[in-house]
């Protein structure tokens, strides 16, 4: 009835394009640097992902380019193209195909989320304040001594931070550790990240508070745990009292039991 | 002067928009003085005397416009005015300035308004590229930087992307599926009336003390409840864009259900009416939640409800479920017109059938029940309770096989096929497919909660947006507006402007918003007007990209506005397409139809002889398109 299509040379180019696309993609470093537990775990999720969309972004352009090359009309050209309205197994190809490969997405991305957040015993807590337009962290296993702009934390420790916002949504990013937490008024959010290089870092908030939002950083120091502790036991300052109130009455949002401990 | 203060239209709108404006002014003054309250408040998130006019005036305005009159007749028990038809079809320009009934006239008033906004909202853009273009703050400060890209957003959203689509269909689908008119004419115009005031609620807002709403299109309470005067305005025009779209919904799903041509069954509805029932199906159920959290909110600030006042036991992220409960379904409102084009454009242009239609009437209706079960894929760091982040993971996920599905069966209709690319619909068509996919993919990768830790609210995000919105739904908006000009003017379009304006904003396009991905995830937030100076190469290349991308859409409007004045005059059925608005003449006749059609097959019944989708006369026999009997093009 129709001719027959070339299967095995388009899909011999698909390959063929998924794997330069992904070579170089996968070659590229784009989340920046990795400083944390999670960011490598993050970034092969990221590469994985990198691949398979390769693949399903090679196999259209190969299918739409491979028809505009063949199936162009010739100028002048009035007749219409075959009849063809489907193909059952086809169609059953690409609905099952797709939901395999986003199924071992999430998968994947599940397994990847329970390791990112799995709570360690001897982790460090810190509190976060955040307020138009500031930064500051409490040390509550120090008594909550108090700083703003500016936090410490040892390498290689799990730390635990817990949130607070004074008056509207800020959100706590550092790109380097990929993590990243809303910090919401009235309630006590909570992220967990082991920072595995010292170095210093900047702390970026990403969500929309005002004027000053561009501007809203502080600065990150991770330090061995010796120069974190005397750096600690430096600080005189303790939290003031409407910051002590948030960390009073805040509550948690995840019922017990169901809190996987870093959300 | 008092027959023009009693017949509807323009002088007796404005009066009514000034008394009702008035009364509401009055009225907050008046209880205020007896309450013993000062008379003027002016804290920044209240202004009753403001906000009360800001809602009576426009009521008061489409009052004037005749909006009500036959309703409000009937509803007191006046005799009701014989319907002559005056208020239908247009016979000069005129008439598309004032409350017209006919779906076709209405189609047009919807393009052009929304069009208008769609070129207000893209000066905004470029103001913020220009701003982006460097490091620092050069041209405008953060704070209007915060109003710039909010109203941007609020524009191209809420009064371009989702009413140019009701607008288009509007035209559009009463043809198609043989029918005289919308279900409910005088409905439909009050839909669309109600579009330019929420437009101007927007812009309006920028002469507010304070300036425009400042909070992002999204409007995350406590910054919404506590912003200046500006936000009440973004409350307020989204009730008049949220009832627009929701009365114009109704009106879609009432005319396809009841108002098929003999012979039309489900099965054989052409993709657009499928794709317009599946979006009225998602605006009719979700549009209400928006309008209700901007109400909320709007109690919040005017009347201290503390719905989302945690001080007070409010829940902040509360907002949030409820926001995107709406706003996701809303992207799907963004696409799924778009879609319906894209099948319309690519059937009739590939000279083929479309590979597995139901399988894509499936999808549509697919698409529609996912999108209610992927909401929170928004919140995966919004500190809400965690457990619901992989069930919204694993959702969000699988709604990209539906997706997947409509790609592939385009990519299958396509082969075999003879595939014309002249038009500049077409070109639009296909770059859709490959640059929705993209959208698509960082879509997926977004969808997966570890690398949404990462990339939330960056520039990946306005990445992807960009790519899915402009990408997507523009780059629809675009295929149809080509597709059906020759039948919505009368008038062909010149191709080779049109190919300007495709090869220029498919180059603009990919410019603009592919770095943005890479900045993104190398850790640029979104919504700043200053950033690290590593950023600023990436950024002055996006901004000439951006600027390219504005430029090539003056072409656009050019080929638009000479081609509807001067462009040569379009037969019946320019693009030999088989569905039944191009059976009639161009535009089509005042009541679309001398006799209803029958419709004896599918849509998309290329290539096979003898294969009719519609007998046009009663004879069945070929009957030549009448004269047009109207002049709908202002020539």
């Amino acid at each position: 009835m129709y001719g027959r299509l070339p299967i095995v040379k388009m899909l011999l180019a698909t390959i063929a394009m998924t794997v330069v696309i992904s070579a170089v993609m996968v070659s590229i470093n784009w989340d920046g640097q990795e400083a944390s537990t999670a960011a490598p775990k993050i970034d092969d999720l990221l590469n994985v992902m990198i691949v398979l969309s390769s693949f399903v972004f090679s196999l259209v352009m190969v299918m739409l380019f491979y028809a505009l090359y063949k199936f162009r009309a010739k100028p002048g050209d009035e007749s219409d193209g075959e009849p063809i309205h489907g193909n059952t197994r086809l169609e059953i190809a690409w609905t099952l195909i797709p939901t395999i490969i986003v199924l071992f997405g999430a998968g994947y991305s599940w397994k990847v989320l329970a390791d990112i957040e799995e709570k360690q015993a001897d982790h460090v807590t810190v509190d976060v304040f955040s307020q138009q337009y500031a930064w500051s962290f409490a040390y509550p296993g120090k008594g909550y001594v108090w700083k703003e702009g500016e936090f410490h934390v040892p390498v290689n420790r799990q730390i635990q931070f817990k949130m607070h916002a004074q008056d509207v949504i800020h959100s706590f990013w550092v790109p380097e550790w990929r993590i990243k937490k809303d910090n919401v008024p009235g309630i006590t959010t909570t992220a967990l990240v082991t920072p595995d290089k010292e170095g210093t870092y900047q702390l970026i908030c990403t969500e929309l508070c005002g004027f000053g939002h561009a501007t809203m950083r502080a600065k990150v120091v991770v330090e061995s745990e010796a120069k974190w502790e005397k750096w600690v036991d430096g600080l005189k300052q303790k939290t003031p009292e409407p910051l002590m109130e948030s960390v009073k009455q805040d509550t948690q949002v995840n019922p017990a039991g169901l809190d996987a401990g870093g959300a | 002067m008092v027959a023009a203060i009693k017949r509807p239209g323009w002088t007796r709108a404005i009066l009514g928009a000034i008394a009702f404006g008035a009364f509401g002014f009055g009225l907050v003054v008046a209880l205020r003085a007896i309450s013993g309250l000062p008379i003027y408040q002016t804290e920044q998130t209240g202004y009753p005397h403001i906000i009360v006019p800001a809602i009576t005036a426009p009521l008061g305005f489409l009052a004037g416009l005749g909006c009500f009159d036959y309703w409000l007749r009937w509803a007191v028990g006046a005799p009701t005015i014989p319907d002559d038809h005056s208020q239908h079809g247009a016979k000069t320009w005129k008439d598309y300035f004032h409350f017209n009934t006919d779906h076709k006239v209405i189609g047009v008033q919807y393009v052009c308004t929304t069009f208008f906004f769609f070129f207000v909202g893209g000066l905004m853009a470029m103001l913020i590229r220009a701003e982006l273009a460097q490091p620092g703050t050069q041209i405008v400060d953060a704070a209007t930087y915060n109003s710039l890209f909010s109203t941007h957003a609020v524009l191209m959203i809420f009064v371009f992307v989702i009413p140019v689509f009701a607008g288009l269909a509007n035209y559009v689908l009463p043809l198609m599926i043989g029918a005289p008119d919308m279900a409910f004419p005088r409905l439909n115009a009050l839909s669309f009336w109600m579009l330019p005031l929420a437009g101007l609620l927007f812009i309006g807002s920028f002469l507010c003390p304070g300036g425009a709403f400042d909070a992002g299109w999204t409007g995350y309470a406590p910054l919404s409840t506590g912003a200046p005067l500006g936000q009440s305005f973004f409350n307020l025009g989204v009730q008049f864009a949220g009832a627009s779209s929701i009365a114009t919904a109704l009106n879609f799903l009432v005319t396809i259900i009841t108002m098929r041509a003999p012979g039309m069954t489900f099965w054989r509805m052409p993709l657009l009416v499928w794709a317009n029932l599946s979006t009225s199906l998602l605006v009719v159920a979700a549009t209400p939640f928006i309008a209700g959290v901007q109400f909320m909110v709007l109690f919040d600030r005017a009347l201290h409800t503390n719905f989302f006042d945690f001080a007070a036991g409010g829940d902040v992220i509360s907002y949030q479920h409820i926001f995107w409960f709406y706003s996701h379904p809303a992207v799907y409102i963004m696409i799924l017109p778009g879609f319906g084009i894209i099948s319309e454009v690519i059937s009739t242009h590939a000279r083929k059938p479309i590979f597995g239609y139901r399988l894509m009437a499936l999808a549509l209706i697919g698409i529609v029940v996912l999108s209610y079960s992927v909401w929170a894929h928004h919140m995966f760091v919004a500190g809400m309770f965690s457990w619901l982040r992989v069930p919204m993971m694993i959702t969000t996920l699988l709604i990209a096989v539906p997706t997947g599905i409509k790609i592939f069966s385009w990519l299958g209709t396509l082969y075999f096929g003879k595939i014309h690319t002249y038009s500049t619909a077409m070109l639009f068509a296909l770059a859709f497919i490959v640059t929705f996919t993209i959208g698509g993919i960082s879509g997926v990768m977004l969808g997966m909660v570890p690398i949404d830790i990462h990339v939330s609210d960056t520039y990946f995000i306005v990445a992807h947006i960009h790519f899915v919105l402009f990408g997507g739904s523009v780059f629809t908006i675009f295929a149809g507006v080509y597709h059906w000009f020759p039948k919505m003017t009368g008038r062909m379009y010149d191709e080779r402007l049109g190919r300007v304006h495709f090869w220029g904003t498919l180059v603009g396009t990919w410019g603009t918003f592919v770095p943005m991905h890479w900045v993104g995830m190398d850790g640029m937030p979104r919504r700043v007007a200053d950033y690290a100076e590593q950023f600023g190469e990436w950024n002055l290349l996006i901004s000439v990209f951006a600027f390219i991308l504005g430029a090539v859409q003056l072409v656009f409007l050019y080929n638009m506005v000479t081609s509807w004045r001067y462009g040569p005059r379009a037969e019946a059925n320019p693009w030999r397409a088989n569905s039944i608005e191009w059976q009639v003449s161009s535009p089509p006749p005042i009541f679309n139809f001398d006799e209803i059609p029958r419709v004896v097959g599918g849509p998309y019944e290329f290539g096979i002889p003898g294969a009719k989708h519609a007998i046009m006369t009663s004879e069945g026999a070929e009957v030549p398109a009448a004269e047009p009997s109207v002049v709908g093009t202002g020539s």
